[in-house]
């Protein structure tokens, strides 16, 4: 056990004096007032007490009382409440009133500060007339209470007239021959002295400290740079946009340029029964986008496609439930896709669907090309049909008895209780999820594309586009896995009918495998939207084709379709770069459309909060080399602290100052080298900007954008314009030359900005008046910062561009989408009570203990009655209506007891 | 706010009769009239005094070195902790943090008062956390996602949401 103290510390004192008291053995360390005893505190604290279990004690009370304690002593709740009354009251009391006495000389001041307390400590001592605190003999609490206030209630330092009672309890303990001793050791009588030294090493009590930087702020970069290399960049400013010509105006169709870096770019297509939720969107659409209209500033000659992927079993089963046609289907959810896209400002060249005559054409034309080459192989399958809907089941279709654990609600492809994976035709008692009849098995001959066969070919491209590409890290990983467990023949057939139909005569009943119908939708898109389509898919010399996806879409991009394309041997583009981002979580949990849970592309707009805010956060966040989270506490952060306090209010203020110190005309700029350090430094942000975005990095570029306006922002605190143009005529000319470069920044900002944010980049471009050429010019190669606002330039009315989101908005809408309590949601189906055997619907949410167990007996009874049936060998209708029975039941009490009642959906 | 935590803990430690508590000063300082002696005054006192009633004492440590830890960390919970200025917030935490590196709670392997108070007292604290800075404060955000989830706790307070996935891997403190 070790004690470390310091001299003229007056805690100090308090252990000594309980340590002399107690009797205590304990070694005594004298250290500095600024040692740093305490490994994890982050002021110097003393004394300390190092326990023998290596745990540190800092209170200075906890101390005394552990020494009382360990001598037998022991403390009681008396003593525990005056303890609690001396860290809380007493002791704030004293340090301001020894800081206002030694340290300013304020004798008044101290004495008002320590006013109350002593009152109440006088009050107390009358009133139980005992010659000490909690008793007639001394205690530790006497001797802490004493030491506390010794500094401040011996010699001259304080009148303290009327505490009598105070005054001889005092005096009382002062007499002590522990607190003598202990008295030695820390004042060694020239008290007022180490008493300053040790108040001088305290944090002030009276004034509180200002530190406003956040620590959610990343630290700024600050990048060096040679005067020579600020003076070249001062100069490229200030030469000014003359030598730019205007963008041309985008027109349609865009093709291939001979000279020009021609890009086409994909996102994944979005399938088209569910309503895409943030996640979807930031994962290909939202990114694409910022790409996209990235490349277009940097004058690349790109086309930016996507559609809605339409067919498949999916499709065909949400018609089923909504008793509409597929086709039907596919058109209602096609403009709710396009809709939300057009919300969120996703600017594609064009946007089609998978359901088109083109789709058709060329995957057969892909198909018979894999055919003629003999990458085709043909297969048995063994299958389960269902003779009374005339169809062949798909594993989601069909469920009975698990073969492993006879769990007698097993899925066509899983085992929701064992979790093993089951082949359709193991599954005992197989029965048709439609309508409950047993399936026969059938084979059924299908086609195969001979993966192993193209594997050499495949790997050959791979490292040529890996290597020269930029493909995501999560991109390569997951290819490279895929290749390592090697290659095996997968199906490209499907007995459906909503899909694009076999062109072969013996498998005219069949139509393509999603997998291998999907991608090429990219190509039949293209196709309709120029006949030309050839110019962009078959043309690898002259097209880079970037693919924008979300991890789990990988090995289709990167394997299987570059497979079908290689095979076809038709001189197909292949992707350049393979960009994939991981996922996107909502609050802590998943987005669930079942649960209700997460924000999906259709609400957005319904929050009222603009979509550049979402587009801003959800790239703010973007998961870009990890998983990452929408927050609606961190989105309201985000946007009142980035956009809010930083970026908006600099470009505001850069406008506002132009209106109101100079009629609204950009004054004369004399750069000084203070001037000239900020353009450098934005500068050098711009460059990376340009050189993150060149390489997809979508996120880290954006904090590019608000360390701009973060230097800004001190550029302009900084020089106070504000003030200067009340000044001299040097003053006059620095306000405004400071003023004409933050309103230059604010136009690069606009420039940069119209990626991420379109509108307030739009706004800001009207509000100064900016041409519009200024943001291709300053992106053109490495990016530069030039002066676009010329001395002389009018800009416009300048009004705030962000609004606070406030915390009971925010707290809203967090309960309207779920998160907090995912579970209670989405469950105001119908709820069954069971009056006997018959069953009345009623609404209701939430759990019911009481009505689980009523249907926890039902459940059992209603088992019984189907497996007698069985046993009996009943008709097989009869049967299926008393399952059903037994299966709402089931879900009723899940309901009940408040667990999510629908089955787990797959893909 | 010391009252509303006072009855949570009466009902975490499955006292039976709750007790009525006032205040006395500007500062709030929770009071328990006592039929059996004088009033009990301070966060603390009462709290060690509830504990004792419930027969936990336990709670408050078990042997001389985790009591006196136990008491040291009550008091920095209402020294420090409570009315913390908005500039210490900061300093807090990462004491707090620093010290929870290499524990599961703040008396080292036994859960104590000085948890549930602590928690108490940090509620509001981290509830205004940005993602970011729990991931800084990732000793304090691993605790005090324990302690929120420890039965009984809870009660007066909603749970603060903490995420399972890293946002910002990048932060290092």
């Amino acid at each position: 056990m070790k004690l470390f103290v310091s001299e003229g510390n007056p805690h100090c004192l308090k252990v000594l004096a309980v340590l002399e008291l107690t009797g205590v053995k304990c070694d005594v360390q004298h250290v500095n007032h600024e040692e740093k005893v305490v490994p994890f505190l982050s002021r110097t604290v003393l004394p300390a007490l190092l326990l023998p279990t290596e745990d540190y004690l800092f209170s200075t009370n906890a101390i005394c009382q552990y020494l009382s304690e360990t001598s037998g002593l022991g403390t009681g709740e008396d003593s525990s409440q005056w303890l609690e009354w001396e860290a809380t009251e007493l002791q704030p009391a004293v340090m301001q009133a020894l800081h206002m006495m030694v340290l300013h000389g304020k004798a008044a001041h101290a004495s008002q500060a320590l006013e109350g307390p002593l009152g109440y400590l006088e009050q107390s001592l009358s009133k139980r007339n005992m010659l000490f605190l909690t008793a007639e003999t001394v205690a530790v609490t006497d001797v802490i209470l004493w030491a506390a206030l010794y500094p401040v209630l011996t010699g001259s330092l304080l009148q303290a007239g009327e505490l009598k009672a105070v005054r001889a309890w005092f005096e009382r303990v002062n007499l002590l021959p522990a607190c003598e001793t202990a008295l030695q050791k820390v004042f060694k009588s020239k008290e007022l002295d180490v008493l300053k030294g040790f108040l001088h090493k305290q944090p002030n009590p009276l004034i509180q400290q200002k530190d406003n930087q956040s620590c959610n702020q990343p630290e700024q970069m600050e990048h060096m740079m040679t005067p020579e290399e600020i003076e070249i960049v001062a100069e490229t400013w200030s030469r000014g946009l003359h030598s730019c010509q205007e963008v041309p105006e985008r027109q349609h169709p865009i093709l291939p340029q001979e000279g020009k870096r021609n890009i086409l770019l994909t996102s994944a297509l979005p399938y088209v029964n569910n309503v895409p939720h943030l996640g979807n969107i930031i994962g290909c659409v939202l990114s694409a986008d910022v790409f996209a209209r990235y490349g277009r500033l940097r004058g690349w000659n790109l086309l930016y496609i996507c559609g809605t992927d339409e067919y498949g079993t999916a499709t065909e089963n949400k018609a089923r439930e909504e008793g509409l046609t597929p086709q039907q289907i596919c058109d209602k959810y096609h403009a709710v896709h396009s809709s939300i896209y057009r919300w969120f400002q996703i600017d594609f060249d064009f946007f089609g669907r998978t359901t088109t005559q083109r789709q058709t054409e060329i995957s057969q034309n892909i198909f018979w090309r894999l055919h003629e080459r003999g990458f085709l192989l043909e297969d048995t399958v063994e299958q389960l049909r269902c003779e009374n809907c005339e169809r062949f089941l798909a594993d989601r279709f069909v469920e009975g008895v698990c073969p492993h654990c006879h769990y007698p609600e097993a899925r066509g492809d899983q085992c929701d209780k064992c979790g093993r994976l089951i082949n359709a035709v193991e599954l005992k008692e197989p029965q048709c999820k439609v309508c409950r009849q047993t399936p026969v098995i059938r084979s059924s001959k299908h086609l195969f594309l001979d993966l192993p066969k193209l594997e050499s070919d495949l790997e050959q491209w791979l490292d040529h586009s890996m290597s020269s590409g930029d493909w995501t890290g999560n991109a390569r990983h997951i290819t490279r896995s895929w290749l390592r467990d090697g290659l095996k023949p997968r199906c490209i057939t499907r007995d459906l009918q909503w899909g694009t139909s076999v062109p072969h005569p013996d498998f005219s009943e069949k139509v393509f495998y999603v997998w291998f119908d999907a991608p090429i939708g990219y190509l039949s898109i293209t196709a309709n939207y120029t006949d030309q389509w050839e110019r962009w898919w078959k043309n690898p010399q002259q097209v880079e084709l970037y693919n924008f996806m979300a991890k789990d879409n990988v090995p289709f991009h990167s394997v299987v379709f570059p497979c079908s394309l290689l095979g076809a041997q038709d001189n197909y583009t292949l992707v350049s770069h393979l960009v994939a981002t991981e996922y996107l979580n909502y609050e802590d949990t998943k987005f669930s459309k079942s649960r209700g849970v997460g924000v999906f592309g259709d609400m957005a707009k319904d929050t009222g909060i603009p979509s550049d805010i979402w587009r801003f956060y959800l790239l703010y966040v973007r998961p870009e080399g990890q998983d990452s989270a929408f927050s609606w506490a961190d989105m309201a952060l985000k946007n009142n602290s980035e956009l809010l306090n930083n970026l908006g209010n600099f470009i505001n203020r850069a406008g506002m100052f132009v209106n109101k110190f100079f009629e609204g005309h950009v004054p004369q700029i004399v750069l000084q080298e203070e001037d000239k350090n900020l353009i450098a430094q934005v500068d050098w942000e711009l460059k990376q900007y340009v050189q993150l975005l060149d390489k997809v990095k979508i996120r880290d570029a954006l904090k590019c954008i608000l360390n701009i306006s973060r230097h800004g922002n001190q550029y302009i605190q900084v020089n106070e314009p504000w003030k200067k143009i009340r000044g001299g005529d040097n003053d006059r000319e620095r306000a405004g030359t400071v003023t004409g470069v933050a309103v230059n920044v604010a136009s690069l900002l606009s420039a940069m900005l119209q990626p991420y944010m379109p509108s307030v980049s739009k706004t800001i471009r009207h509000q100064l008046q900016a041409p519009l050429s200024c943001a291709s010019a300053m992106m053109q190669g490495a990016g530069s910062f030039i002066c676009s606002l010329p001395p002389g330039h009018s800009i416009g009315t300048v009004s705030p561009l962000f609004q606070k989101l406030e915390a009971d908005q925010i707290e809203a809408l967090k309960k309207r989408f779920g998160g907090q309590e995912p579970e209670r949601r989405s469950q105001s189906e119908a709820v069954v009570k069971p009056t006997g055997s018959t069953l009345t619907d009623k609404a209701s949410t939430g759990t019911d203990p009481e009505r689980a167990k009523q249907l926890t007996v039902a459940v059992a009874e209603q088992g019984d009655k189907v497996r007698t049936l069985k046993a009996q060998k009943a008709d097989k209708a009869v049967i299926g209506e008393e399952v059903t029975k037994l299966l709402e039941l089931k879900k009723q009490l899940a309901v009940a007891e408040g667990k999510d009642p629908s089955p787990k959906k797959s893909k | 706010m010391a009252l509303r935590e006072l009855s949570s803990l009466e009902k975490s430690l499955g006292l039976k009769k709750s007790n009525k508590y006032s205040t006395q000063g500007d500062g709030k300082v929770p009071v328990l009239q006592n039929s059996k002696g004088p009033a009990l005054v301070g966060l603390v006192t009462i709290a060690g005094h509830l504990v004792r009633e419930a027969k936990s004492p336990e709670l408050l440590g078990r042997t001389a070195e985790q009591r006196a830890v136990v008491q040291q960390w009550l008091e920095y919970r209402v020294t420090r902790v409570d009315k913390c200025p908005k500039e210490e917030v900061k300093v807090v935490l990462k004491e707090l943090n620093e010290y929870l590196q290499d524990k599961v709670y703040l008396a080292g392997n036994n859960f104590t008062l000085a948890d549930t108070l602590m928690y108490y007292g940090l509620h509001g604290i981290v509830m205004e956390l940005a993602i970011q800075e729990k991931e800084q404060y990732l000793n304090v955000t691993r605790w005090f996602d324990h302690i929120q989830h420890y039965p009984g706790v809870r009660h007066h307070l909603p749970p603060v949401v903490v995420l399972r996935n890293r946002v910002y891997p990048g932060i290092h403190h």
